[in-house]
């Protein structure tokens, strides 16, 4: 079967892909984990270490762009790698929503605030665990897998509404900490758009599949009643 | 003893001429082990009498004549101590219309390594060279039959394995693929890669999808104004077809030229 140098190719930029998503995930856990422990050195960390994950976003984009170049993809190929270019931003922004939850802890400090953490821990679960199978379905070019991901967004949901309620009834209870519990609001919406975001994965796993090109989960950030 | 040096091949200020037209100007270039090299350019820029140096072919042009420098392993290769018939099995080559031998496939392979002092088993030598070629699996069970009823993309694979039989250490391209369909093209450039663990290749290209497909390194010619070859930029081939430095590769590989 020929074009072995593109196929070789394709798979390293698709492992670097998955090296990627872990590094979101595991700065998403970080990040969520700093808000309980309140480790200030790590939360630091957390939030130096998109840099490194942003890094790896252009090159990846760059290597995808000397493969389309130089390798001429054509049709599922040519879909394959459109879709990683997509994937490669989807991942670069939460990877910025990670950060965003460590910079949450720096603000906070070790200040004492009553943070919904039942539920933002749910979420940071549910929503890394979503973007690990998206990811696996879409390395693996399977779109029933795919099909099926977006749909646990409603948990998700349901954990953001719970949390949201939570988060204006200690504004109303304790004024005087709303500077802090406002930023939980933050975080929540992090972990809601990070969930999204794995639904665009999926949507890019249907149309290296199919060629064909539509949102799976008609909610987004704007459909929200917030 | 010495390090051998990174670069097999190297031009400094190459100038050939076919009588008193300058067909190329002022080439220097210089060519790695185990990496393929592709030459790319329109029609009548020099890449084919500049590949043509490399093993001394121009020898049988009459009118061709050359100044400057062609150094294999830092010999200049066009000094009279070097003798063309030995440089040329180091230095094999693979031309555009694949021209197997009108005899059998095994023969091909066979006769071109025993006129070259070949003493070892030449069955063995064969089937170790098809294999190299990407060829065995597919000619094994005839290799008595005729190398001419092979296909053409088979043939050239044939010539590929015939030149490897002498034991080269650099293989020249000269449009290996032109005369071959789009898989068949395919298949060769994954044998070049192939090849590349064990040889340098030099390959000249009109095809530039080619170029980029199969090589690391791309050289890009044009014409000057004097109609004389002139290399315009040589890098690393993923920056060439994605950041030429020169504003005409740009246009040639983007199909704006001229």
């Amino acid at each position: 079967m020929p074009r072995n140098t593109l196929n070789r190719q394709l798979n390293m930029v698709q492992d670097e892909i998955l090296i990627l998503g872990s590094m979101v995930e595991q700065a998403t856990r970080a990040a969520v984990g700093t808000l309980k422990s309140r480790d200030l050195r790590e939360a630091k960390l957390v939030f130096e270490q998109d840099q490194i994950i942003n890094e790896k976003r252009f090159a990846i984009e760059n290597a995808i762009l000397i493969l389309m170049a130089t390798q001429q993809p054509m049709a599922r190929d040519l879909r394959t790698l459109a879709a990683l270019l997509e994937v490669n931003t989807e991942l670069e922004r939460m990877g910025d929503y990670a950060k965003g939850i460590a910079k949450v802890t720096l603000r906070m400090g070790e200040a004492d605030v009553n943070l919904p953490m039942v539920e933002i821990d749910q979420m940071s679960e549910l929503a890394v665990g979503m973007l690990h199978r998206a990811l696996g379905a879409f390395i693996e070019e399977n779109a029933n897998v795919a099909v099926a991901i977006p749909k646990e967004d409603d948990r998700i949901d349901e954990l953001f509404n719970t949390a949201y309620s939570k988060i204006l009834h200690e504004m109303v209870a304790n004024p005087s900490t709303i500077d802090n519990v406002n930023l939980a609001l933050w975080v929540i919406h992090n972990l809601e758009r990070m969930a999204d975001r794995v639904s665009n994965i999926c949507e890019r796993t249907v149309f290296i599949a199919t060629g064909e090109l539509f949102e799976m989960d008609g909610m987004d950030e704007e459909d929200l009643n917030v | 003893m010495n390090q051998p040096s990174k670069y097999v091949i190297e031009t400094r200020g190459l100038n050939i001429f076919y009588g008193d037209f300058q067909a190329v100007k002022d080439i220097s270039l210089q060519f790695e082990r185990n990496r393929i090299t592709a030459i790319i350019g329109p029609s009548g820029c020099g890449k084919s009498t500049v590949l043509r140096a490399f093993n001394r072919m121009n020898d049988f042009v009459p009118s061709a004549h050359a100044t400057g420098e062609v150094l294999y392993h830092d010999q200049n290769i066009n000094h009279p101590s070097v003798d063309a018939v030995q440089l040329r099995r180091l230095i094999g080559m693979v031309f555009q219309k694949p021209n197997p031998f009108p005899k059998s496939i095994y023969d091909n392979i066979a006769w071109g390594a025993k006129m070259n002092g070949f003493r070892g088993n030449t069955d063995d030598l064969v089937e170790e060279t098809l294999r190299q070629a990407a060829l065995w699996n597919e000619v094994k069970d005839n290799l008595k039959k005729s190398a001419l009823a092979l296909s053409g993309g088979q043939q050239q694979r044939l010539c590929i394995a015939r030149a490897l039989a002498v034991r080269p250490e650099i293989i020249l391209m000269d449009e290996p693929c032109s005369a071959l369909d789009p898989i068949a093209t395919l298949k060769i450039e994954d044998l070049m890669r192939e090849l590349s663990q064990n040889y340098t290749i030099i390959i000249v290209t009109h095809n530039m999808q080619q170029a980029a497909r199969a090589s690391d390194y791309t050289s890009f010619f044009t014409m000057d104004t004097d109609r004389a070859g002139i290399m315009v930029e040589y890098n690393e081939t993923s920056l060439i077809f994605t950041k030429p430095k020169d504003q005409r590769t740009e246009d040639y590989i983007t199909g704006r030229f001229g």
